[in-house]
């Protein structure tokens, strides 16, 4: 009987401790973070460091301002949710509701695999065929550019878009839609008036979690953004937060090393402020 | 009086299994018709194919007539959507939509293409005034349905259905999850709708038969075993198994 208890008290610290790994990570992260981008800020100046327009890391007279990088992100994710929003929704829309079993199970399949590819896969095939394409195009010197990351960011977002509202809109009560169709509208009208208004919070979740899928992704942006730091334009090589701070690292020293950090500690907020958005939608959804 | 919905030698198919033979019934307009039996009789399953919901199960099959205003419902060319219009339909676990009150009112109007304001606030006090409902829930028409009781979502839901100008109102076991004074309500309120709709009404219980319709068909293992006035079928049935299962023998 002793012996049980002692068992049961042990086991239970041991899953104490491992529950603990995760959250002692998180918190060693953000510590470290604010740490070590802190300073950098205070020797430039938040306003120079946020809102300067120029990024020269390594002249003689160097400058570190990263709007161009604040704003490729948001326009880069921006256009990724213009692009892959309304292909992953009615995507969705269409496997929950429309489609036959088999070609929901075929179609289900092959939105996971791509859940699963790498981005460095994404990134190389963008390399190869999508920059070219929009060089020959457009008839650009160079198709690395925001608009080849946006196109491969739309492409990276549609599996968490696509999963989670399919999710949502499966767990709408077949009452509503039977309801409905009861009252003469037809099967579209059901599915937009009635499932998806029902189901409105998971996919507003599944959008938010693609915002932060996009913003976060670093390799295959990185490999068909050009990379070079200018004020974003569509058709401009443009380098993202993460791929700033991903691109220097290596050779990086001194203040500039400690800008980089600077840099990482501002897409953490980002991060923390779209995972604040999240959680205030799911428990907007199990109140509701 | 004359007969709104008349079927004729209906049977049924869930794939290979027959769930309604030779089905034969006259159905008067403006009248409560309550079908009894019990669990498993087909009595839902008929209901369902009058307003063609049987159409969202697969594997379903159906021949002979089925008619209604003397046109066959299962014709090519009718449109189901419209004929859904017609004949509403009331389910057994009240299934208001996740939106006020209002709005839940005003979907099947707006579906069917009406936008005026003026014309839907008219349509959604005349449908709840209706239903019974009118004097609980005006003061919260943009409150959300859900948060009515058990009773007050299943009148609403009646409401719902009245708000397009249905002929017939199908109701299927509409009181089955409620408590005891809200299925009064509801009863009373059947009856009184009975003046303006046709009222197709399944019920296991079959004291609400007695108490509201005006016709009773005893369906039993697909099989529509008797149909008649319902004061003559419940005091003398003419069929064993009718006597057996109002007598509490079975069932």
């Amino acid at each position: 009987m002793k012996n049980k208890k002692i068992f049961e008290n042990v086991v239970h610290g041991v899953f104490l401790i491992l529950g603990l790994i995760t959250v002692g990570c998180v918190l060693l992260i953000t510590v470290y973070l604010f740490a070590a981008g802190i300073p950098a800020i205070r020797e430039i100046g938040l306003f120079p460091f946020l809102f300067g327009k120029t990024w020269e890391s390594t002249s003689a007279d160097p400058s570190y301002g990263i709007l161009p990088f604040i704003l490729t992100s948001i326009y880069g994710t921006a256009g990724a949710m213009i692009l892959g929003v309304p292909i992953g929704f009615l995507t969705a829309v269409y496997l929950s509701k429309l489609a036959p079993k088999r070609v929901k199970a075929a179609v289900g399949a092959a939105v996971s695999l791509l859940a699963g590819i790498p981005s460095v896969v994404y990134g190389l095939v963008g390399m190869l065929v999508l920059v070219p394409g929009i060089r020959k195009l457009f008839h650009l010197a160079d198709g690395a550019s925001l608009l080849a990351a946006i196109i491969v960011l739309a492409v990276m977002v549609l599996p968490s878009i696509i999963k989670v509202s399919i999710t949502a809109l499966d767990a709408v009560p077949e009452e509503y839609e039977y309801a409905s169709l009861a009252l003469g509208a037809t099967p579209i009208e059901t599915y937009f008036k009635v499932s998806v208004p029902a189901a409105k919070s998971g996919i507003a979740a599944a959008v938010v979690l693609g915002i932060g899928r996009a913003i976060g992704e670093a390799m295959a942006v990185m490999m068909v953004s050009g990379n070079v730091a200018n004020m974003p334009g569509l058709f401009e090589s443009v380098r993202f937060l993460t791929t700033a701070v991903a691109s220097e690292m290596s050779y990086s020293s001194g203040l500039q090393r400690q800008a980089l950090f600077s840099i990482a500690l501002v897409l953490f907020l980002f991060i923390m402020l779209i995972n604040g958005v999240l959680n205030l939608l799911l428990k907007g959804k199990k109140e509701a | 009086m004359s007969d709104i919905v008349t079927v004729e030698n209906m049977c049924l198919w869930y794939g290979e299994h027959q769930a309604l033979k030779n089905i034969t019934i006259k159905i008067p307009q403006k009248s409560i018709t309550a079908f009894i039996g019990p669990s498993g009789c087909g009595k839902s399953t008929f209901l369902k194919s009058l307003n063609r919901m049987n159409d969202l199960i697969q594997g379903v099959k159906i021949t002979g007539d089925v008619k209604y205003n003397g046109k066959n419902i299962y014709d090519p060319s009718v449109d189901v959507n419209e004929l859904r219009r017609e004949i509403g339909m009331v389910f057994q676990k009240p299934n208001p939509f996740p939106m006020s009150i209002y709005d839940n009112i005003a979907y099947g109007p707006r579906t069917h293409g009406i936008r005026n304001k003026a014309k839907l606030d008219e349509i959604v006090e005349q449908s709840l005034k209706d239903a019974a409902i009118w004097e609980e829930v005006k003061d919260r028409l943009k409150k959300n349905a859900l948060g009515l009781s058990g009773g007050q979502q299943q009148r609403i839901c009646i409401a719902r259905a009245l708000a397009v100008k249905p002929k017939v109102l199908l109701m299927d076991e509409p009181t089955s999850a409620l408590d005891p004074i809200s299925t009064s309500k509801i009863e009373e309120l059947t009856v009184k709708l009975k003046e303006e709709y046709t009222i197709i009404i399944v019920t296991h219980n079959m004291q609400q038969a007695v108490r509201i319709s005006d016709q009773t068909a005893f369906f039993l293992l697909g099989e529509l075993v008797e149909y008649g006035n319902t004061e003559t079928l419940f005091s003398t049935p003419k069929d064993q198994r009718t006597e057996d299962y109002i007598t509490g023998r079975f069932g």
